[in-house]
């Protein structure tokens, strides 16, 4: 037998049909559905007197829309049409019997952060969502990505997916990572080397020693912007790290179940051999803190950088520089620690768990933010809210001024009221730094937490080792 | 889903690389439930003032590109998120065709769950395309689907490849779950063999 990538062979695992051209049926062993990009798929189910095929296979949770303010039990917080969109998942997911985290369960979350956390998302599997960072899930060695509601509508109705194979690409992030630098600066380093369509076409496959070395919060980081790169999907083989995170999760095996999982699981890993399409290779010793200075997440640079100039660029890249840095307010050749902000945001699917707060407390500890700095931190999920209390890090957070929110997607893409006022400047800790995207007119760097948090504190992007 | 065979039309240039999914339909226009009347919302932040009045020099807005049907666009259309409001907004502005020289993975594929095709052509190509479309109204371009062929308003045709399932699917307007109804057998048979290899699936 040929050896084969991991891709391969959870795709060869899941292939329900396949037709002589290639289009396979791709069976689907998860799907996750959140307010937004569902209503139209249900509707679609109604009209033609459809049922979810596996609605035990299906968990649904609403988090695009919901504030994530302390008094959001009360509806008035809500706008009328956002307030539909989550009744009409209410609705859904109790008409069609599905898995759900209501805005009251203190297990509600970002639809990336609740999967893994509640033990749905597990090595091997293939996980869809109507939302792209649904890559978050390949940190588990499972085949990941998101997917249009007509998608939607076609998974709920068969549990598979009409699909043809992506090809193989490696990226692998050799040795180790310096200190201040994380998992999102290993995410926004390949970003900035492959261009946001370097991945077009492909599923990639994470591996080196500094991905080995993070823990599962940096892997779902990490594997949560492969999208950014374009890539269908990101994975990384799944090791004793995933095994112990896994394990004693609500929905993970148990017992002689949990023992054949683990078998299989190990099996899991690309053979010696197997064909990549494309290698990116990447010193983990090279990497420094990372910001994003334009509106796209390959405008990538290290924090010790100044703006670029639009004359270094070549074709298209040329004019839309030239748009970003009139859009952000720059001017090229600026140092990028001179640039002033005004916002942080820390949270979203890329940066709202645990050590993500962890790495961000531990720089804010004992320190104030800058006066009249808007900081907020929205936790990922209610329980990580309530492990974040646990542990002191809430208190560290108030402490220095920021706001300590209940658990939503937030001001990652701005469709609750948590938004950016045109010209606003935002150190943000989530995914995109499109324009608009946190509010129109709003500008966006795109960092780590511990650099959010330091941003915070000085009032202008800053390197976070010079905090450390 | 309306049919894809034949379109000939105003191609309206977009000659910016990475026009992403926030471009294309801001989020606040994805609070509906419906997939209707998304149009008018189209490119909403580069088409109107914060006051709702017209952006005069963005392309569909001029004149000669109010009733474009074809896109011609920069590199990596559709990136972002996987809003199936983008081409949902697309189409029900009136535009049928995007030409690029690279698409977004999951934008490509919701074009055409709605009767949007995606053409990907080389950069020459697309460039010759992007200055055709900047002749405005007066040039038309044309597509055949069948033919797998553009044809600029100079008369240069180009060909383009398209994936033979997709472009069935388009040229007959068919329902994706219907064809995947017909093979239920296999995913009965799938979910037996695999339930029983992954009880803990």
């Amino acid at each position: 037998m040929s050896p084969k990538t991991l891709y391969d062979k959870i795709w060869d695992a899941h292939v329900a049909d396949e037709a002589e051209d290639g289009t396979c049926l791709l069976y689907i062993d998860r799907h996750l559905v959140h307010e937004v990009t569902s209503p139209q798929a249900f509707e679609g189910l109604r009209m033609a007197g459809r049922k979810v095929r596996r609605p035990e296979q299906t968990i649904a949770v609403p988090d695009h829309n919901v504030p994530t303010t302390l008094d959001r039990a009360n509806a008035a917080t809500m706008t009328e049409d956002s307030r539909i969109q989550v009744e009409a998942l209410d609705k859904n997911a109790k008409d069609f019997g599905l898995h759900y985290y209501p805005v009251s369960d203190v297990r509600q979350g970002v639809v990336h952060i609740v999967g893994p956390e509640q033990g749905w998302t597990l090595p091997g599997m293939t996980v869809v969502c109507g939302d792209s960072h649904t890559a978050t899930h390949g940190a588990f060695g499972s085949l990941a990505h998101g997917i249009g509601t007509s998608e939607v509508e076609h998974v709920l109705a068969t549990q598979t997916l009409i699909q043809k194979k992506s090809k193989n690409m490696k990226v692998e992030i050799t040795g180790k990572l310096a200190p201040g630098v994380t998992a999102k600066d290993v995410t926004m380093a390949v970003i900035g080397q492959t261009g946001t369509a370097g991945g077009t076409g492909y599923v990639i496959e994470y591996c080196g020693e500094a991905i080995e070395s993070l823990s599962m919060e940096g892997r779902m980081t990490v594997c949560n912007m492969a999208i950014e790169g374009g890539a269908r999907a990101g994975l990384i083989a799944p090791d004793q790290t995933t095994f112990d995170y896994c394990m004693g999760r609500p929905h993970a095996p148990k017992g002689a179940e949990w023992e054949a999982a683990m078998a299989y699981w190990k099996t899991l890993f690309t053979d010696e051999g197997a064909h990549f399409d494309k290698v990116l290779t990447i010193k983990g010793e090279d990497i420094a803190p990372l910001v994003t200075w334009g509106t796209s997440p390959e405008d990538v640079l290290a924090i010790t950088d100044v703006v670029p100039s639009p004359d270094s660029f070549e074709g298209g890249k040329v004019n839309a520089v030239k748009r970003s840095i009139d859009y952000m307010g720059l001017t090229a050749g600026q140092k990028l620690s001179d640039i002033e902000i005004d916002t942080v945001f820390i949270g979203s699917c890329t940066n709202g768990r645990i050590e993500d707060f962890r790495a961000a407390a531990a720089i804010l500890k004992g320190k104030k933010i800058k006066d009249g700095m808007r900081a907020m931190v929205v936790p990922g999920s209610g329980l990580v809210r309530a492990q974040a209390e646990e542990e002191g890090i809430a208190q560290i957070f108030i402490d220095a001024g920021f706001e300590w929110r209940l658990a939503g997607c937030s001001m990652c893409l701005a469709m609750n009221p948590d938004q950016l006022k045109p010209g606003e400047r935002c150190a943000a800790t989530s995914n995109r730094n499109f324009e608009g995207r946190q509010g129109r007119g709003g500008r966006t760097h795109l960092m780590s937490p511990a650099m959010a948090a330091a941003a915070a504190i000085t009032g202008k992007l800053t390197d976070v080792r010079d905090l450390m | 889903m309306e049919k894809f065979n034949q379109l000939s039309g105003i191609a309206a240039p977009m000659d910016l690389v990475n026009i992403d999914t926030d471009m294309i339909i801001p989020k606040q226009f994805l609070k509906t439930i419906k997939r209707s009347g998304l149009g008018v919302n189209l490119f909403d932040e580069m088409r109107y003032n914060l006051d709702g009045t017209e952006i005069e020099d963005f392309v569909l807005n001029q004149p000669a590109y109010r009733e474009a049907s074809i896109l011609v666009a920069g590199d990596n259309f559709g990136c972002g998120s996987s809003r199936e409001h983008a081409p949902w907004a697309i189409a029900d502005f009136g535009i049928r065709c995007v030409i690029s020289t690279s698409f977004a993975d999951i934008f490509y594929s919701n074009c055409f769950k709605n009767g949007i095709l995606p053409i990907v052509l080389p950069e020459d190509q697309r460039d010759a395309l992007m200055k055709d479309a900047e002749k405005g109204a007066n040039a038309r371009i044309e597509i055949d689907l069948e033919a797998q062929t553009v044809t600029s308003s100079d008369g240069e045709v180009f060909n383009f490849e398209v994936d033979a399932f997709k472009k069935h699917c388009l040229q007959n307007g068919l329902d994706d779950i219907g064809l995947t109804m017909e093979k239920v057998t296999a995913i009965d048979t799938f979910e037996a063999t695999a339930g029983a290899a992954r009880p803990w699936v």
